[in-house]
């Protein structure tokens, strides 16, 4: 394991964020720790760093206890969400930053940089300065310079979240791309369920300062562990006391075993999906159809239908509901 | 016609006030031509006053500016129970008349307080010598540093300092390399505040020095006492020269005041 955290906990002031966290992250994996905000994944994140102290609880990094080590002795990269880079440096030289504090010759930090630079394909940019740098250009930077000093585990946080939706979606293509080449383990803070799915290959789902679940993306998509984790992670809705993937419910004209009646309130064409809004008794349900489906059904407002979940799809008992 | 009149008592007011007072000095110094005003400056007496206010300058300079740094970074980058007393504490200064200062530091380091008396005994003397004059300017001047690094110190946010640790710089070496860059332009401008203060000075550092003449006089306090002894042409020449001081320090802040 390159990363352990144990039964850790950390407030402040009175108010808990972390209660009893415990996850462990395999060597050269891609982890996503994924929640609302406020849930608590960027203090984890920090602690991991040595940024933020537990209260209670210990971190190991590649086997050693690190919960006292100072962030300077960890050996970690980290990315901030406002690339936090040197203003008065260029790119070169924030690059180059840990490497001089670690004294290396001359000779090979400037083969390293340029090394770095054109890995993130800044290598044009080496003499500029952040302030003439795009957003993505800088988190690029700053992604560089973590990855510098060849760091035990690379952290982000919400690296991409500053950035416009184009560059994001741009980045995290590009970041799984590197992982890929360069294998660092590299954990990374998201609100955006999408975002963890198409990145990482391991989830952990934060809510309340505690772990909800962990798992690889489709784990955690299909078989999620509570309705939390189910709402949280991809669109769902209520039919018969059961939370539904809206893309999992079959609709027909004539009922059919565990159907049962609705009527159709509105019908919204989306392109290529259709999404059909629907009145099940005294409550509101909606299902995601393709649109041939729905040309077959031609369904309109005021039109009575038959719903089920989709035999062999996942769905959750709402407990109390 | 009224936007004439606001000028032109903005002018006249100006003109009474600062113009003429300063022009006059000016105006009498240079009147017999440059070799009185030369020869008043270089006096053993003036030369001497230079000599002390220098030093007594320098030194506050150098214990307002670490002093400032340290107290700027403590409130800005630190939670403690007092911060809001700490920081009110260091305003204090610019409410306290400097005459008021002199008064308390001879009742402290006075040679008849028990904390004089015990360093005289030691044989370090404070109160009308250069210790006394450089702790009264120190004090007259405290607040400039501080309330000049600590905005920029706020704008500058304490995200790159914890990246400059994650990347395994220490404490000192992020100060060096992240904070003391970060906030250096505004740092020069508290110092250069900070030494046209102390240049200046005049109330605190009376009551302290005692006026002893070619031994504690700075160039204020030899201003004040050539011109009670009517000995005009050194005193303008030296308010003058301080006026000159004053306008290049002037010059400077411009140039150092940080941007916006």
């Amino acid at each position: 394991m390159a990363i352990e955290v144990r039964d850790v906990n950390k407030s402040f002031g009175t108010t808990p964020v972390l209660r009893d966290v415990s996850i462990d992250v395999a060597s050269g994996s891609l982890t996503a720790l994924l929640g609302p905000s406020g849930g608590g994944k960027s203090t984890l994140l920090r602690v991991i760093a040595g940024l933020e102290h537990p209260d209670t609880g210990t971190v190991l990094i590649s086997g050693v206890d690190a919960t006292r080590l100072s962030p300077q002795r960890r050996n970690v990269g980290f990315v901030f969400q406002h690339y936090a880079a040197f203003k008065h440096m260029t790119v070169y030289r924030n690059v180059a930053f840990g490497l001089e504090i670690r004294k290396r010759p001359k000779a090979e930090i400037r083969k390293r940089v340029m090394e770095l630079l054109e890995l993130v394909h800044l290598e044009q940019m080496a003499d500029r300065y952040p302030s003439q740098l795009s957003g993505g250009q800088r988190q690029r930077m700053a992604l560089a310079r973590a990855l510098a000093v060849e760091p035990e585990v690379l952290l982000l946080d919400e690296p991409f979240g500053a950035l416009d939706a184009q560059v994001r979606k741009e980045l995290r293509t590009w970041l799984r791309r590197l992982h890929d080449e360069v294998h660092v383990t590299t954990v990374f803070v998201t609100h955006d369920q999408e975002e963890a799915i198409e990145v990482a290959d391991t989830i952990v789902v934060l809510a309340d300062g505690a772990v909800e679940q962990v798992g690889s993306p489709a784990d955690v998509y299909d078989n999620p562990a509570n309705p939390f984790v189910m709402r949280f992670l991809g669109p769902v809705t209520e039919i018969g006391g059961n939370l539904v993937r809206p893309h999992d419910i079959e609709i027909t004209a004539d009922p059919r075993p565990g159907s049962s009646e609705a009527t159709v309130a509105r019908v919204v064409r989306l392109g290529f999906e259709v999404r059909v809004e629907l009145q099940i008794g005294d409550r509101d349900a909606w299902v995601q159809v393709t649109r041939g489906v729905a040309e077959q059904l031609a369904l309109n407002p005021g039109d009575t239908v038959n719903v089920r979940p989709n035999p062999g799809s996942r769905s959750l008992a709402l407990t109390g509901a | 016609m009224a936007k004439y009149g606001l000028r032109t008592i903005a002018v006249a007011y100006l003109l009474f006030l600062l113009v003429l007072p300063v022009g006059l000095i000016v105006w009498r110094t240079f009147g017999d031509g440059l070799a009185p005003f030369v020869e008043a400056l270089t006096s053993p007496s003036a030369l001497h006053a230079f000599r002390v206010t220098l030093e007594v300058s320098l030194w506050a300079v150098v214990a307002n500016t670490v002093f400032g740094v340290g107290a700027a970074l403590l409130l800005v980058r630190h939670e403690f129970p007092g911060k809001r007393l700490l920081s009110a504490f260091i305003d204090l200064p610019m409410a306290v008349s400097p005459v008021v200062v002199g008064l308390a530091l001879i009742l402290l380091y006075g040679r008849f307080s028990p904390v004089g008396g015990q360093l005289e005994s030691w044989g370090i003397q404070i109160i009308f010598s250069t210790p006394g004059m450089v702790l009264a300017t120190v004090f007259v001047a405290l607040p400039l540093v501080v309330r000049a690094v600590v905005p920029v110190l706020e704008e500058l946010g304490d995200e790159q300092e914890q990246a400059a640790h994650t990347l395994g710089a220490s404490r000192f070496q992020t100060f060096l390399r992240i904070t003391l860059p970060g906030i250096r332009s505004a740092l020069a401008y508290g110092v250069v505040l900070c030494l046209a203060r102390s240049l200046g000075e005049y109330g605190a550092v009376a009551v302290v020095s005692g006026r002893l003449v070619d031994q504690t006089q700075t160039l204020t306090l030899f201003v004040e006492e050539r011109f009670q002894n009517f000995d005009q042409p050194a005193a303008f020449a030296a308010a003058t020269a301080l006026a000159l001081l004053a306008v290049v320090t002037l010059l400077l802040t411009r140039l150092l005041r940080p941007k916006d």
